[in-house]
């Protein structure tokens, strides 16, 4: 190894290494397309190729790699959910992002400093305490905190009795992590490549061919390609793309944004996050106060940036943390968050046989991604659906059994 | 700040105003199978583009409709709803005779 490194650096060429396969020509059929090329979309063609021995396999993305609301999230990971369904799906989701660096070879920075939410009302406590035992019953680190515990957990939250809205105890989920978000496409991405599959960029699929209940080609600006199967995992655009193939999705299009300050020295350790005045921070370890939690207040397929929302988003966070007045902000975005009635994913089968949805991740699918690629890998590889998935039919609509995680999810992330 | 036109206020910040989700016709109240009630009520066109919305100004609980462009951020037009809404609607049950009873 040192010898190696030696020669690298003394070499006149950097041979870089290439991660993902040059685009070449799209081929004419492929057993399975992607469409979408965030970390759900890469994260299948992995679990495609690794597990199931699939490869004849294209991601078809039609911007960049990446650069979907993969990029574009706070990176919040956790597990602290309401409804039975919902926490042992994420709980497996948080048990693999632990082993996603190895996994991939290529460092995802998972974090593990776990969450604090914030409790302004006696009503907040009751959830939490329901939050709290569901979680602990399930396995998953969860419990109430007085304000005393929370004093020392975050010891420059504003705990004033004076505050408009007084913190009276806390939601302490010790399994709370981040990680940084876009890398995870692009390990999958860079793992999916090695074992076959093709990533195309920049092409945009344009409409899908259905014929006699199944689809057989997928329409891009770079031309047809038929197709075996196709899984959509577009986030924000599930509506535009599953009407494509003629299917109607419960899913509303609401931009949520989020801001993030310069780097500043160490002052948070966890992620702290209330649901009552609608933010959420952390400090990432390279110093920046990362805000969330602005949901627009109406839907949108538009990412600008508001004035609104970065002055609600400022006036929350600076009700928790008033050293954060003199912060300065670096950036501010938006992505398009698919958002559900229930606050739950869709994901499994569709009304089209051969035509797979992963969708419906509004503002809570980041964490969910690694137990996405390997749950929808093994449906579309083995057409068997993993018991943990299926609660998220889309049939549930029709048979009126939602999977009410509005409490849990309404803090977005 | 962006401004929306009420037909009953005049031009009012967006902030004053709840959006009230996609105009959709009702299904016949009477006919309509549990699968078409569960359509309406969940599931939803959000397209991308040019769509037609309810809105309500809070302060004076005053709902009217929107036409919005949902690419461009854009109101383009706000309108009473007896321009939809023209004729009276009927939302009378089956006579007695035919409810099962019990
Ligand atoms: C500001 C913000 C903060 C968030 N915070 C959190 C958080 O803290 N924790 C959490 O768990 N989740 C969070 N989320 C939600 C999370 O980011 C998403 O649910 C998740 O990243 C979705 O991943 P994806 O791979 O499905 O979608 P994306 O990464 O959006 O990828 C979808 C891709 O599909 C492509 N595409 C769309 N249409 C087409 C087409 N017709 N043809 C080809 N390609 C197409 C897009 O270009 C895009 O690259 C947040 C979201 C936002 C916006």
């Amino acid at each position: 190894m040192p010898f190696g490194l030696l020669k690298y650096g003394l070499s006149n060429d950097y041979p870089a290494e290439r991660h993902f396969s040059p685009a070449g020509e799209l081929k004419k059929h492929y057993d399975v397309v992607i469409i979408g090329a965030g970390g759900h979309g890469t994260g299948i063609a992995y679990h495609l190729a690794k597990d199931h021995g699939i490869t004849n396999v294209a991601v078809l993305e039609k911007n960049y790699l990446g650069g979907g609301n993969t990029a574009r999230n706070t990176a919040v990971i956790r597990s602290n959910y309401l409804t039975e369904e919902g926490v042992t799906f994420y709980r497996e989701s948080v048990k693999l992002w632990q082993n996603l660096s190895n996994e991939f070879n290529f460092n995802v920075m998972m974090e593990n400093r776990g969450q604090l939410t914030l409790a302004h009302s006696d009503a907040a406590i009751r959830s939490f305490r329901w939050r709290a035992e569901v979680n602990q019953h399930l396995g998953v680190r969860s419990e109430l905190v007085d304000r005393q515990q929370m004093a020392e957990l975050v010891p420059n939250l504003r705990m004033s009795e004076d505050a408009r809205f007084p913190i009276i105890g806390g939601l302490w989920h010790a399994d709370g992590a981040t990680a940084r978000h876009d890398v995870v496409a692009w390990g999958y991405a860079k793992g999916a490549c090695q074992r076959g599959v093709e990533l195309h960029q920049l092409t945009e699929v344009q409409d899908i061919e259905v014929t006699q209940g199944r689809v057989t080609a997928v329409l891009t600006n770079r031309g047809r390609v038929e197709c075996g199967a196709v899984v959509q995992a577009v986030a924000g655009a599930s509506s535009v793309v599953a009407k494509m193939a003629g299917i109607a999705l419960p899913i509303h299009s609401y931009p949520l944004q989020a801001m993030v300050t310069q780097p500043y020295k160490p002052l948070l350790t966890p992620h702290v996050s209330s649901p009552h005045v609608h933010v959420y921070v952390h400090q990432t370890s390279r110093g920046e106060f990362v805000i969330g939690g602005g949901s627009d207040p109406y839907p949108l397929y538009n990412t600008r940036a508001t004035l609104d929302q970065r002055e609600s988003l400022s006036a929350a966070v600076l009700e928790l943390f008033p050293f954060l007045a003199q912060a300065r902000l670096l950036r501010q975005w938006a992505g398009i968050t698919d958002m559900t009635p229930d606050y739950s994913p869709i994901m499994g089968l569709s009304p089209i046989e051969n035509y797979y949805l992963d969708a419906g991740w509004g503002t809570w699918g980041f964490k969910a991604t690694p137990i996405c690629g390997v749950t929808m890998a093994e449906l579309v590889a083995t057409k068997r659906l993993p018991d943990i998935i299926a609660p998220f039919a889309l049939e549930r609509f029709y048979r009126f059994e939602q999977i009410n995680e509005a409490g849990a999810t309404a803090a977005s992330h | 700040m962006k401004v929306l036109i009420c037909p009953l206020n005049g031009p009012r910040n967006i902030s004053e105003f709840i959006y009230g989700g996609e105009y959709h016709p009702n299904p016949d109240h009477i006919e309509a199978s549990s699968r078409e009630w569960a359509e309406y009520v969940f599931f939803h066109r959000n397209v991308a583009g040019i769509v037609t919305e309810w809105w309500c100004h809070s302060a004076s609980s005053y709902w009217f409709l929107a036409e919005r462009n949902t690419l461009t951020d854009e109101i383009l037009r706000t309108f009473n709803t007896d321009e939809i809404f023209n004729c009276r609607v009927e939302f009378s049950s089956r006579s007695n005779s035919e409810v099962p009873s019990g």
